[in-house]
């Protein structure tokens, strides 16, 4: 399995009205890897992510992908190769889950021509991955938050990108369903080659999940790499403000951030 | 075939089953909602002060001249009849389409003041400037839709925002009401006559000279909207989603709001500003049919059987003959109470 698209950022800079988030930033995504992103609030990681997946155009410098500009190639051949789950999509009431995992095929499909075998064959396998068969005729209204992200990620699966972007896939979530999201992207990673991109709030998790660690402070990349190499005390530090100690997660094996605040500290 | 191939294959039909059953339930309710417009229709062409019969309705329809009947269908019910099909369902269609779009039952053109740009218009055009139908009917329509370029560039600084546009309507259509009552309290009482029909919307008088440019607004704009309604239902998941499914979302934003606006504003042109089928339709259909699926055809069918019916009750019913708008009024109020009340208890979306 061979994913031939390469995305990266190319002296970027992202502002939102007069306020300028990030200056000439450069990155390059991993292909095929599991990207995520770690930063202390509002460094830039959204913003970033927004850009890379179209929905900002930088004021200067580019976003690339396969060697063309991101924002010049029409929005539905992009459609086709990189997904986004936003971080709060809006499920219309009253759909239900299978329909609403079908909007996922919205850039496969022409106007006016009705679901294809494809369609249905693709919606099915969006729900076999994500577990959510036995929910297919369910309302969405009526699901969990774990079942419904569930769902939002099967919509995402459904459109078949070879890159796919998440913006804070696991808030909200309890931690087993936590932990469940980042499985399954994990699963899709391995079994379809897909480049995932996300921004991850959880230091540990990104951490243990991550082939590729990507840390932003004040708009900036300062550290890129496997998590062993980029979680270190002094990053941290500099990253989040926080001191701390680094072990091994006895676990995973990737490196465990234990932060230390002013009180129940054991000297 | 291996065990997962099966399965996939399983799991593929019953969601080509599931699906299918949908749409067959969806295509079941959406039929009895035209057919109930379809005998409304007829009904409206046969009752009136003499009662006609299908065989003679029908004779008149083909062109055969039947004494009385000639008149009373021809000239006055059958136009009448169809100004009310047509302008019902081009305020359904307008209202559903902005409420669909902004995720907020509230949003509708008669609510955020559209239709209040296009009775303003009106009323100055015949108060002040003592202008004729025809002229009157383009300056409303060109104030509807400038209307609606000034409350979306309101909104759209720094980001478009539909809370903030709906916002905005709402005290562009207070500064408008108030201006036409200002005009209105000026007025000669002649010209208070003619400018009602702006205020309240009536069907009387409908001529065929009248219906015409509303029957070929609706014959472009319809097919325009309806198939911009892919997007719409994308629209539907948030503009960052949408996007990220390939919608040139600011490009498709407009095209919905033109050619709602338009529709909105010629059949407001034809009858007055019907009050609150816009803004009723929609969710009434999304009540009836469901709103997993596109409410613009639901809406377009619930919108020309309100204002039958409306029209058909506002004549018959009482002593005395009422307009179209005064009971579609009448209704809408308290209907508007209700969406309030039920929207903040769950705060869905139609």
């Amino acid at each position: 399995m061979t994913n031939p698209h390469r995305l990266r950022a190319q002296g970027a800079t992202l502002a939102y009205g007069d306020r300028t988030v990030t200056t000439d930033l450069d990155l390059s995504i991993a292909t095929g890897k599991v990207t995520a992103i770690v930063g202390a609030n509002g460094c830039g990681k959204s913003t970033l992510l927004r850009a890379l997946s179209r929905l900002i155009a930088p004021r200067s410098g580019q976003i690339v992908l396969d060697g063309k500009d991101l924002h010049r190639l029409p929005a539905k051949e992009v459609a086709r190769v990189l997904g986004l789950l936003p971080q709060s999509p809006i499920a219309p009431e009253g759909i239900v889950v299978s329909d609403l995992v079908g909007r996922g095929r919205h850039p496969h499909q022409r106007l006016l021509a009705g679901w294809t075998a494809k369609d249905y064959a693709s919606v099915a396998a969006a729900l076999e991955a994500t577990g959510t068969v036995a929910l297919a005729d369910r309302p969405v209204d009526e699901l969990s938050g774990g079942q419904r992200q569930r769902v939002w990620i099967a919509m995402a699966l459904a459109q078949e990108t070879d890159i796919l972007l998440l913006d804070e896939p696991t808030t909200f979530l309890d931690l087993a369903y936590q932990l469940e999201v980042l499985d399954l992207l994990t699963d899709l990673n391995r079994s379809r080659g897909t480049t995932v991109v996300m921004v991850l709030h959880d230091l540990n998790l990104a951490a243990r999940y991550a082939d590729e660690l990507v840390a932003m402070k004040d708009g900036a990349v300062v550290a890129q790499g496997d998590p062993g190499d980029v979680v270190t005390r002094e990053l941290i530090a500099s990253v989040f403000g926080l001191e701390c100690r680094v072990i091994a997660d006895p676990v995973s094996g990737a490196p465990l951030v234990l932060p230390s605040g002013r009180h129940h500290v054991a000297t | 075939m291996t065990v997962l191939d099966e399965r996939a294959t399983a799991t593929a039909h019953s969601v080509m089953a599931g699906r299918r059953r949908r749409l067959r339930r969806r295509a079941l309710v959406v039929g009895a909602l035209a057919s109930a417009v379809a005998v409304t229709y007829l009904v409206s062409l046969m009752v009136g002060n003499t009662f006609y019969g299908l065989d003679q309705v029908w004779q008149v329809v083909r062109g055969d001249d039947v004494p009385g009947a000639s008149f009373a269908v021809g000239e006055l019910r059958l136009p009448r009849a169809s100004l009310a099909v047509l302008a019902g369902a081009a305020f359904g269609l307008a209202g559903v389409t902005f409420q669909t779009m902004l995720r907020n039952p509230l949003a509708s053109p008669d609510i955020i003041g559209i239709s209040s740009g296009a009775t303003t218009a009106a009323v100055c055009g015949i108060v002040v400037l003592g202008l004729d139908e025809t002229p009157v009917s383009f300056l409303s329509l060109a104030a509807a839709l400038a209307t609606a370029g000034v409350i979306y560039l309101l909104s759209n600084k720094n980001g478009f925002a539909g809370t903030r546009l709906i916002l905005i309507g709402i005290g562009v259509a207070a500064f408008l009401d108030a201006m036409t009552a200002y005009v209105l309290s000026r007025a000669s009482e002649w010209d208070l006559q003619a400018a009602m029909q702006w205020i309240t919307g009536s069907l009387n008088g409908a001529t065929w000279t009248r219906v015409l440019p509303l029957a070929v607004a609706c014959a472009v704009l319809v097919p325009v909207l309806l198939l911009a309604g892919r997007d719409l239902g994308a629209l539907r998941l948030g503009d960052d989603a949408a996007a990220a499914l390939g919608v040139r979302v600011r490009t498709a934003r407009i095209v919905l709001i033109l050619s709602a606006v338009a529709l909105l504003a010629f059949a407001t042109a034809a009858c007055g500003p019907i009050a609150f089928v816009a803004f009723m339709a929609g969710p009434i259909a999304a009540r009836i049919v469901g709103s997993g699926g596109s409410m613009l055809l639901p809406a377009a069918l619930v919108g020309a059987l309100l204002v039958l019916l409306a029209d058909l009750v506002g004549q018959y019913a009482f002593d005395n003959r009422y307009p179209v708008g005064v009971v579609t009024g009448v209704l809408g109020a308290p209907f508007l109470l209700y969406l309030l009340s039920r929207s903040n208890r769950s705060g869905g979306s139609l």
